[in-house]
């Protein structure tokens, strides 16, 4: 278990390395970023005072091992539109896109779990068949324009939810369900698969033949070992969400981390934008990372490797 | 002493084909039943039928379906739940995948006592622990603890069986108990069932296709072919004095040691199981059987070779013809 | 104890009707994308800004030379679906492309070589799957400015993951099987067995990740569209469209309707198209 533990957590800090290196090539590949920093009317010497001020003549391995170096301890740097440190920037932002991803996984797994339970244990009638059906419009739906939709729906025609902002909790309704729909497909027809293949193993047969009582073959026996592979996948899309929450809170004017994204990049604001890769993918890296310790709970078997 | 399991005409249907064509047969208390015959020819989904643990769209019916004299067949599933388990057990073939992953061996044993008794949960971890000594397994309290992966597949078909007798059932299924084990392990899997099967006094089912294994427990021996009962008698008797061609074939393919010659060919009965769909009629033997003959192809007769001696054959009752 | 649970005959009808309806939208896109230039009524790009928004044909007051109305610019909406379509098949088959010949080349060298190599894939898929696909597009779009080549390029460098993993196991599969072994045995060169054995068939399983992965891609084009740093405007894409519509949506949500159902539609239809195929081969390659 411990050298699990230690191997997974070495994967992980290689692979938030590697995007501290891709992240920070992306935002290179622009070319001079001192020209873009300075703006459209500056001189020649203008341009050479934002080189010199912001590192920028320095060589590429000792900018980005500077970087690095203070990135792994906590400081990502200075924003050059916002003029703060880019890691109380984030931490401003965190909580609002954070609240949307937490409250989207848990709208989805309280949609797709019974749903796709149910749908197991009555596989092939036509409450299955239209849940599958569900899953798949679901899954072709674009969420952007989801969010419009009930934006038309519930915010002008029928005035039950706020149009955008994050005043009060209701604000946070219709972005939260909307990302919990690019959720739902995927984790529904996981649960579903994975509880037929439950009930039709040997050891729900012989829970049946101990006399117990649907709910606990179902909910105990079954579930247990269904969830297995929904777990995963949950931390998966919660982290999806995240990332993808920058479509969600620029059509509902959220202001979260997703939104800072979005700005900095029409500002070219390169240490926002690499920092909030680098942090969206850590958070990710994270949570793929418990989600296998959470497995190792849930699957004894796994315990021993 | 009056039957614990009586089943009479069971018939089980899956989609277009009969699995159980009309099948009777009865334990009676402290007696061991075997139910004998090739794979496919209704043994387990006969057993399975009794629990009314069938897989969904197969259909079931009978004339009379009865434990204990308390009708199965009109009794509802949550009816059906509180005797399984409790008073009729049964334990499967696979060993290996028979027991939940996820749960310890103490919790998925103490569960069955728990639902179906009033008892603490110290007093049913107790129970496990000392049927768990009861056959044979050492170290019961650590065996509690662990989960079913760390188990060898001895160990494994143990466990169910202990946990099969932790509301001490009067029936016992076993459907084929020891196939997935290891010869050494199978003989003492036998010996633990025969010696609990004597001290507890319950009624066993054992469905096996091995006839070895017959000859050693059985008191009463059914033999399947092709989803009927084509011969009933007494161990002794049908070892004895088998009368379906079918069951003179099956005795012929398990050499003896001292009676079969080194030289002599092993018997083999020609071509394979044919597919029962709707309509037919006749013997389901008769194109494998050295003595059919047109009438063959109409209803067959059930003849007696003695009270407890039963066949299902057109050949009459009468001093055996056996085959050359 | 083995009792097959008896496949019931209404679900396979009703998978092959979906899968039907899958193949017929497919092919109308395809369709509609070929043959783009001669279909339109008007020219997409064409503004008429006396013409602004006329409303489409189930509507009252509805223009019959503009079926599906006009934009806020005037253009001809019908026209601007068509060349849409152009544009999100044009995608999502080169992204597939893309993303296909890398994710292949790596799933099938991990599977095939195993060991070093096989670590060092699974690393690259591990990395791949924590990047936020739709950030780090947007970004490399928004600092390198938005044109055609660069936004396939990006998509085909951040989807080639399930091409990656599928392509990976089923090599793995295949490379056990006894008739590669049989090959090994016989001296045939990797490379041989590679091409002759191990890609003929891995490609059925890699023909379903190709369909969903082009409906992956549509969909985030038209996403980054919307945001608009996918496709460079005047050019017609359907996120692009919302988009520019969805200042006008609350007074005429057509706008957004419009672009959006056949947004909706073409995804399904690539998706049951690709559920098909993955029932079609899945029930083949069973003994």
């Amino acid at each position: 278990m411990l050298r699990f533990l230690v191997r997974r957590l070495i994967v992980a800090l290689l692979v938030a390395a590697t995007v501290m290196v891709l992240a920070f090539i992306m935002t290179r590949l622009s070319g001079d970023l001192a020209i873009s920093i300075a703006g459209p009317n500056a001189t020649q010497a203008d341009v050479e005072a934002v080189r010199k001020a912001y590192g920028l003549d320095r060589p590429l391995v000792t900018q980005f091992f500077d970087w690095a170096g203070r990135a792994a301890m906590g400081d990502l740097g200075e924003s050059y539109f916002f003029k703060s440190r880019v890691s109380a920037l984030i931490g401003e932002r965190m909580p609002v896109t954070l609240t949307l991803g937490i409250s989207g996984l848990l709208i989805a797994l309280l949609v797709s779990l019974p749903l796709g339970i149910l749908a197991a244990v009555r596989e092939n009638t036509s409450f299955d068949r239209v849940v599958q059906l569900v899953a798949l419009l679901g899954q072709a739906m674009p969420s952007f324009w989801l969010g419009l939709l009930l934006m038309i729906l519930f915010g002008l025609k029928l005035g039950w939810l706020p149009i955008s902002g994050t005043d009060s909790w209701e604000g946070f309704v219709m972005p939260a369900v909307v990302l919990a729909f690019s959720a739902i497909p995927a984790l529904t027809r996981l649960t579903r698969a994975g509880m037929i293949q439950a009930m039709g193993s040997d050891y729900i047969r012989t829970a049946r033949a101990k006399g117990l009582s649907r709910a606990s073959i179902i909910l105990k026996h079954a579930l247990r070992n269904a969830a297995i592979p929904v777990v995963a996948i949950a931390a998966v899309q919660l982290g999806f969400m995240l990332g993808g929450s920058i479509v969600i809170e620029q059509i509902f004017a959220l202001h979260g981390v997703g939104f800072l994204a979005w700005e900095s990049i029409a500002k070219n604001d390169f240490p926002v934008v690499q920092s909030v890769v680098l942090v969206l993918a850590v958070i990710y890296i994270g949570l793929t990372t418990l989600a296998d310790l959470m497995n190792a709970v849930l699957d004894p078997r796994l315990r021993g490797a | 002493m009056s039957a614990l399991l009586e089943i009479e005409r069971l018939q089980v249907d899956f989609g277009r084909t009969s699995a159980v064509r009309g099948v009777s047969l009865t334990v009676a208390p402290g007696e061991t039943h075997c139910l004998v015959g090739e794979s496919g020819c209704g043994k387990s989904v006969t057993s399975l039928a009794v629990m009314n643990l069938l897989a969904r769209g197969a259909r079931r019916r009978a004339d009379r379906l009865a434990f204990q004299g308390q009708d199965l067949l009109g009794l509802p599933e949550r009816g059906m739940a509180r005797l399984r388990g409790n008073a009729m057990a049964m334990i499967f073939q696979e060993p290996m995948t028979s027991l939940n992953p996820a749960y310890t061996i103490g919790s998925q044993m103490t569960e069955v006592l728990r639902r179906h008794k009033a008892v603490s949960q110290r007093a049913a971890t107790e129970r496990a622990a000392d049927l768990l000594a009861r056959v044979g397994i050492t170290a019961p309290g650590m065996r509690l603890g662990q989960f079913p992966h760390q188990l060898s597949g001895g160990l494994r078909q143990r466990v169910m069986i202990a946990m099969a007798l932790m509301c001490e059932p009067r029936l016992l299924i076993a459907d084929e108990p020891t196939t997935a084990l290891d010869v050494t392990v199978q003989a003492q899997i036998l010996r633990l069932l025969a010696g609990l099967q004597r001290d507890l006094g319950l009624g066993l089912l054992l469905i096996t296709h091995d006839l070895g294994i017959v000859a050693r427990v059985a008191t009463r021996v059914s033999v399947m072919y092709a989803g009927e009962v084509v011969e009933s008698a007494t161990t002794a008797d049908l070892f004895a004095n088998p009368r379906h061609p079918y069951t003179q074939g099956l005795l012929r393919c398990v050499p003896v040691p001292g009676k079969v010659r080194r030289d002599e060919p092993l018997g083999a009965i020609r071509g394979t199981v044919p597919r029962i769909g709707p309509g037919f009629e006749g013997c389901a033997f008769r194109d494998r059987c050295d003595f059919a003959d047109a009438s063959c192809a109409r209803a067959v007769p059930r003849h007696a070779a003695g009270a407890t001696h039963e066949y299902l054959c057109r050949l009459a009752p009468g001093p055996a013809k056996t085959a050359a | 104890m083995s009792i097959a649970t008896t496949t019931t005959g209404p679900r396979r009808g009703w998978r092959s009707a979906a899968t039907w309806f899958g193949a017929a939208i497919v092919g109308i896109a395809a369709f509609c994308a070929i043959f783009a230039p001669l279909l339109v009524p008007h020219d997409p790009f064409a503004q008429d800004l006396g013409k602004r928004l006329l409303v489409p044909f189930w509507m009252e007051g509805s223009d019959p030379q503009h079926l599906l109305g006009t934009d806020q610019l005037g253009r001809d909406y019908l026209s601007r679906l068509i060349w849409g379509c152009r544009i999100s098949m044009l995608i999502g088959v080169t992204v597939s492309i893309v993303s296909g010949l890398i994710g292949i080349t790596l799933g099938v060298l991990g599977g095939f070589l195993g060991g070093r190599v096989d670590d060092a894939v699974l690393f690259a898929i591990t990395t791949r799957l924590s990047i936020p696909v739709v950030l780090v597009a947007l970004a490399v779009v928004g600092l390198l400015g938005s044109s055609m080549t660069l936004l396939l390029l990006t998509l085909g460098l951040l989807l080639w993951d399930r091409f990656a993993v599928v392509a990976r196991s089923t090599t793995m599969q295949v490379r056990n099987l006894d008739y590669v072994a049989a090959a090994w045995c016989a001296g045939c060169s990797r490379f041989r067995i590679l091409t002759r054995e191990v890609l003929p068939n891995i490609a059925s399983h890699l023909v379903v990740v190709a369909t969903l992965e082009i409906a992956l891609a549509i969909l985030l084009e038209a996403t980054l569209s919307f945001l608009g740093l996918g496709v460079p405007p005047p050019l017609p894409s359907w996120g692009l469209m919302i988009a520019e519509a969805k200042d006008y949506m609350f007074f005429s949500p057509w706008v957004i309707m419009i672009p959006g159902v056949a947004l909706f539609v073409l995804v399904l239809g690539i998706n049951l198209l690709g559920d098909g195929l993955r029932d079609q081969f899945g029930a083949r390659s069973e003994p």
